[in-house]
């Protein structure tokens, strides 16, 4: 795989904000790359430098190993797909489609042609006539796609494509998103604050906070094996629970009052190691209850607490060890009843391969 | 059935009221009372009321009245375009680039008006005057031999002082219009292609054409009647129909005439306008 996109320590600051802080990523050629983190942490931002509507403070960007530096918007190889869509509202669908065509010197029957197509593969045929303010906001933003995709950019930037539709169409548009981007092999750069959006859709996840890029990786691997606190909460639900370094090692070796003695793999640990103080994160999905009677060894007693319905599954809250601390376990829900009262006492099996150990 | 009104209706004609019996005292009342003079005849101090068109067919035949409506309609066609042509960069200026200070930069705008309009004119004639500012400027700089003549006491005269006088009404529907652009659009046109040049006219200037058009209605509509500019800087090749028109209901004791020449005028403008929204009806669509 070819780098396409490559961001080289830049920073960009507003005043005395510094929105985006020393970032430096590598986006593959067709990769689909997505930007994650909270409101306000600089995702805008970041792409914004990337289509050129900002100037970085410091820093450079090479786009298909090209220097960026003060080369303006219209001149990039990129496009982008803006959170509000931005479809021209003096202009109809056709119209809005072909507005980047102006200086492409080719047929007015090529030109016909090409709208169809891309109308077609965004799900929009025959609507070329439509009047723009005569759309839903899923209509829209497929414009705003086709409007882009029918430049064949090297990057397609969208900031939150997805964030004004409702759930329903929402998951629709993930999918499609993801099999457009497959289909026509386009680099897809997406800005997104939910994580569930950014781990379906994405091949790599950078996720940011405070204007730093604080993890790349794949979904998979950030979800079980994230580098920080920071991250292991922004993304699904963790428990974390203090620890002590018995030995550091190959392996090592940790106590802590919920889980008693146990021992890890070096690289299931993230940090330096300077302290014997440890936090031990486990997903709620990664410990199971197993009714009292049928424990087996290193099994956890509790006493359920709480419980919160979620369909598929339950989330309940166990009170461990000698009382205070709780642990927040996910279940598959059987058919027809609970499976686990509030106030049963029960013993929790936990999957310590998934453990990960955090140095603060 | 008569009985049958909603309580909000009626609160509503309640609300509307007192600005309808208003406008019917000062503008309909007085409109009609023109209109049926304008088919009347003045017999010295003796009032005909037989009906008659005679006042009209004056109007539309007399040269003299024929070279002041087209003089007239001239003058304020160049007034709007010149106005519009100096008010929208200054409107673009102040809704773009204006930043924080937007309010400030409407605010000195305004500044003009603080002095009253005759002031403003008179003050037209101490610039553009045979020994006036501006030729005694241009003396000083050797750009000229002798004063200029064409800049004072004729229509150009009359053009440039309407203009000036005319510019904060036109920049404010343009700024509100341009104001109402997203800007995201903006980056939309570049992000696709565009430069500054094509963004401008294929974004910026279609989407602020209500307040073009607005603007431009309302520089044309009252500067096809004005009559203070003419009279102070006009001379005698600048005066305007509404000139005339006070001339008629003075001087002249032709009540009746004068009635016709206004009602015709009113015609006139009415007329444009509408042919102009009606071009512009595409524009004109509300975003
Ligand atoms: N044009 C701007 N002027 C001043 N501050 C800005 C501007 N754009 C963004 N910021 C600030 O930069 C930070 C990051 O913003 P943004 O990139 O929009 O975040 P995100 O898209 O992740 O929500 C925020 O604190 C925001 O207030
Ligand atoms: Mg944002």
């Amino acid at each position: 795989m070819t780098t396409l996109v490559e961001v080289q320590d830049i920073s960009k600051s507003f005043g005395a904000v510094n929105a985006v802080d020393g970032v430096s990523l590598e986006i593959d050629q067709g990769q689909f790359f997505s930007l994650l983190g909270p409101s306000g942490c600089g995702k805008t931002t970041l792409l914004r430098l990337i289509a050129g509507f900002e100037r970085p403070s410091s820093g450079h960007l090479l786009i298909d190993n090209k220097p960026m530096d003060g080369v303006e918007p219209n001149l990039r190889p990129t496009n982008m797909v803006f959170q509000n869509y931005a479809i021209f509202p003096h202009l109809n669908v056709e119209q809005n489609v072909a507005y980047g065509l102006r200086k492409k010197s080719i047929s007015k029957i090529e030109k016909e042609e090409m709208i169809n197509q891309v109308l077609e593969l965004v799900g929009l045929s025959e609507l070329n006539l439509r009047s723009a303010n005569a759309l839903s906001g899923g209509q829209k933003q497929r414009v705003a796609l086709a409007r882009a995709l029918i430049l064949k950019p090297k990057v397609l930037l969208l900031d939150e494509p997805l964030s004004a539709l409702d759930k329903k169409l929402r998951e629709q548009m993930q999918l499609e998103l993801r099999h457009l981007q497959r289909a026509v092999g386009i680099t897809f750069i997406l800005v997104t604050h939910d994580q569930e959006e950014a781990l379906t859709m994405s091949d790599k996840v950078a996720v940011m906070f405070d204007g730093k890029v604080e993890q790349v990786a794949s979904p998979r691997e950030l979800y079980e094996r994230p580098t920080s606190q920071r991250v292991a909460s922004f993304i699904g639900a963790m428990n974390f629970i203090n620890g002590t370094v018995m030995e550091a090692k190959n392996e090592i070796g940790i106590n802590s009052d919920i889980l008693g003695p146990l021992t890890i793999s070096r690289s299931q640990v993230f940090g330096d190691l300077t302290e014997n103080k440890i936090i031990i994160g486990i997903r709620p999905e990664r410990i199971s209850i197993v009714s009292d009677g049928s424990s087996v060894t290193g099994s956890i007693s509790g006493r359920i607490t709480d419980a919160s319905y979620f369909g598929e599954t339950t989330y309940y809250k166990v009170a461990c060890g000698k009382g205070s601390e709780t642990l927040t376990v996910s279940a598959q829900n059987s058919f027809g009843q609970m499976d686990y009262q509030i106030g049963e006492e029960v013993k929790l099996n936990v999957d310590i391969k998934s453990l990960v150990g955090f140095s603060d | 059935m008569i009985l049958n009104i909603k309580p909000e209706t009626k609160k509503g004609w309640r609300l509307l009221s007192t600005p309808f019996i208003f406008s019917i005292l000062l503008l309909a009342a007085p409109l009609t009372m023109m209109l049926l003079l304008s088919f009347w005849t003045q017999d010295y101090l003796i009032l005909d009321r037989t009906f008659t068109l005679n006042n009209y067919i004056e109007a539309f035949t007399q040269p003299v009245y024929q070279l002041l409506f087209s003089r007239s309609l001239a003058i304020s066609l160049t007034v709007t375009f010149f106005t519009v042509l100096l008010a929208y960069p200054m409107a673009y200026f102040i809704s773009f680039h204006g930043g924080e200070r937007k309010a400030l930069w409407l605010f000195l705008i305004t500044i003009p008006f603080w002095t009253s309009y005759l002031l403003r004119m008179f003050l037209w004639k101490v610039i553009l005057g045979y020994n006036g500012v501006l030729n005694s400027f241009l003396l000083w700089l050797e750009m000229i031999t002798e004063p200029l003549t064409f800049i004072l006491y004729n229509a150009n005269a009359v053009v440039i002082a309407l203009t000036h006088g005319w510019a904060p009404f036109a920049i404010l529907p343009i700024f509100v219009s341009l104001e109402k652009i997203d800007r995201s659009l903006l980056e939309a046109s570049r992000d696709l292609g565009d430069g500054p040049f094509h963004q401008f006219f294929r974004v910026v200037l279609p989407l602020s054409a209500p307040g073009v058009v607005g603007a431009a209605l309302i520089i044309f509509i009252p500067t096809v009647g004005d009559y203070i500019t003419p009279k102070l800087v006009g001379g005698t090749d600048g005066l305007m129909i509404a000139n005339m028109i006070q001339v008629q209901f003075s001087k002249a004791n032709n009540a009746p005439l004068a009635a016709a020449l206004s009602v015709s005028s009113l015609m006139i403008v009415a007329f444009i306008s509408i042919v102009f929204v009606l071009v512009n009806r595409k524009h004109l669509r509300r975003y």
